[in-house]
């Protein structure tokens, strides 16, 4: 542990369970992420990693456990609540408005960091300051050329950078990231981990990744979930050196 | 994406963006064609003027469509019981005409916010379900009122309807006349302002926060949204519109029967959005006129085979014609648009 047991972590939760029915998919897991951290969860299908998101971004709610957000606990606010808190999540599965603009996506995020979104009097283009600053936004992370493009009319690789870019109009400091490059086809894989390789430092990132090349790129710390539980969580090197996690997950392939 | 990421980046900045840019920031302008319905409005005034109690009546049930569209349309919440809030409106407006305080406006105001009121306590109890289960609170609610409405016969005079309305000049101005003229421009003025309240309010940030829900209520969980509460308030103005449309029909009509709280009432507000297209705002425009002129029509010549037709015509949107009768024009427009 980087930060000692008695400094508040980013996130923290504490004999997390969920339970469908008699299915366990979250099994008490106690979990720390630091400050800055860039920490991987990683297990195979089905090990309960969307889940595990899902919960700690208030989308679920835990059977039993509890969830602190800098050493609050958090896990009785609603997802809207946590998000107002610095606690976002991106989705697996592309969760955009497909037929608006990259422009607008972002844009209906920072109006709603900025407590805008309420307004029922004002037009939605009207406000020159949100514009101006979710484009500022797609100048950073390299989309100002697809600003005014539909979702549905962009690769599929700039549709997930969108995906983080929402999350970034919602000034993160804790940052989940469920598989980022997932379906993105393999030459513009290089974009998603530049992008997330520049997120600011000061953000917490979890990130949820099954190709290992990005694993091993971004993470520093890594958590292997297997059937809910926590198998092991350690560096990248003692886990790709660990012989229980290469025969459950990496199989015999090396890490690139 | 060479530099690092930072927290202050210039804003947009090279010319062509900024005019893109502003014509975003323009989308919400009007455009000429909006004029449209409202010149068809004025002129049926003067081409029709036998038919002007059946248009009062086609631009009440407008305002009705706008607040279901609200609902339907922009936010996706599915309702068949919004009779229940165009009822309270009506019955609302009834009673203070019958118990001796007929002025129209205030009456409308008062009917619009009792229905808000209703819609209010009722969308906090049923809206935090969905679909399905949604769809069944909402014919609760409308059943709950009409049994309401059909046992206090004392008050509202049961199944026989609400006997001796009594409404008083607009303004104190202008009387209700035998032909309907006041009636007819007493309802456009209404339905003019309750369609540039809606307007604002679609194209608001609010506005754009429904149709967020709409389509995808987890990506607005995501960013932060309190989709409840937003619900609850397009749920409240739905209901005041709702409750203005019976306002109207009550005190242009005189009357107020247990149909302004019916199962039909609900049913039907629902096949003529279908009909001119839902989540559009205009589809209200055309699908209300076009059924209710039918309906007129039709109930001259054929009255039983009523039904049949517009189960038919329904059957043949469906299947050929999804957006309704706005949603053909626009692919018409656009089919133009691009062979050009």
């Amino acid at each position: 542990m980087t930060g000692g047991p008695t400094t508040p972590a980013a996130i923290e939760t504490r004999q997390l369970c969920k339970t469908f029915g008699a299915f366990v998919v979250t099994d008490t897991v106690d979990f720390r992420l630091e400050h800055g951290a860039r920490h991987a969860l990683i297990g195979p299908n089905g090990a309960g990693k969307t889940t595990f998101v899902n919960l700690v971004s208030g989308a679920l709610a835990p059977t039993s456990g509890t969830i602190s957000l800098n050493g609050a606990d958090v896990t009785a606010l609603s997802q809207a609540q946590r998000v107002k808190r610095g606690l976002i999540r991106t989705f697996q599965i592309n969760q955009l408005f497909r037929k608006l603009t990259v422009l607008e996506n972002v844009g209906l995020a920072v109006t709603e960091r900025h407590g805008l979104a309420g307004n029922a009097w004002r037009p939605a283009g009207s406000n020159r300051a949100v514009l101006d600053e979710a484009f500022a936004l797609l100048e950073r992370v390299g989309l100002a050329a697809d600003a005014l493009r539909v979702i549905a009319d962009l690769p599929y690789g700039r549709q997930r950078m969108t995906e983080i870019a929402v999350a970034l109009g919602l000034n993160p400091k804790v940052l989940l990231l469920d598989e980022p490059a997932a379906g993105v086809p393999t030459g513009d894989v290089g974009l998603i981990i530049d992008l997330i390789e520049q997120l600011p430092a000061d953000i917490a990132v979890m990130l949820i990744e099954h190709d290992m090349a990005i694993v091993f790129r971004v993470a520093k710390r890594i958590t292997v979930l297997t059937e809910g539980r926590v198998l092991i969580e350690g560096t990248p090197a003692d886990i790709s050196q660990d012989p229980k996690v290469r025969e459950v997950y990496l199989g015999e392939r090396k890490p690139r | 994406m060479t530099s690092e990421l930072s927290k202050t980046s210039p804003p947009a900045s090279d010319a062509t963006t900024t005019a893109a840019m502003d014509n975003f920031a323009r989308a919400h302008r009007l455009s000429p064609l909006e004029a449209l319905p409202w010149l068809a409005a004025v002129g049926a005034y003067f081409v029709f003027p036998d038919y002007l109690a059946l248009g009062s009546q086609i631009l009440a049930t407008i305002i009705f469509a706008l607040s279901v569209d609200l609902l339907i349309g922009y936010t996706g919440i599915v309702t068949l019981g919004h009779a229940a809030l165009f009822g309270t409106g009506a019955y609302t407006a009834g009673l203070l005409a019958a118990n001796g305080w007929g002025d129209p406006v205030s009456g409308l105001l008062i009917a619009a916010l009792v229905s808000a009121l209703v819609g209010f306590i009722s969308g906090a109890l049923i809206l935090r379900t969905h679909g399905l289960t949604l769809l069944m609170q909402t014919l609760v609610v409308a059943a709950l009122l009409y049994e309401v409405a059909n046992k206090a016969g004392r008050y509202t005079g049961g199944g026989d309807g609400l006997q001796g309305m009594s409404v008083w000049p607009v303004f104190g101005q202008f009387r209700f006349d035998m032909l309907g003229k006041v009636a007819y421009i007493y309802c456009l003025a209404v339905l003019f302002v309750c369609w540039l309240a809606m307007r604002i309010v679609v194209h608001s940030a609010f506005g754009r926060s429904l149709m967020g829900i709409r389509e995808n209520v987890a990506r607005m969980h995501a960013i932060g949204t309190p989709v409840e509460r937003r619900k609850l308030f397009a749920y409240t103005l739905s209901a005041g519109l709702a409750g203005i449309s019976g306002a109207l029909i009550a005190q242009t009509t005189s009357f107020v029967g247990l149909g302004v709280l019916s199962l039909e009432r609900s049913g039907s507000i629902l096949i003529m959005l279908i009909i001119g297209g839902v989540g559009q705002l205009y589809g209200a425009f055309i699908g209300v006129p076009l059924y209710m002129i039918a309906q007129d029509r039709f109930a001259t010549i054929a009255p039983v085979y009523w039904y049949f037709w517009i189960g038919l015509f329904m059957v043949f949107l469906v299947l050929f014609a999804r957006g309704g009768v706005l949603g053909i024009l626009t692919r018409l427009t656009q089919r133009k648009r691009g062979a050009s």
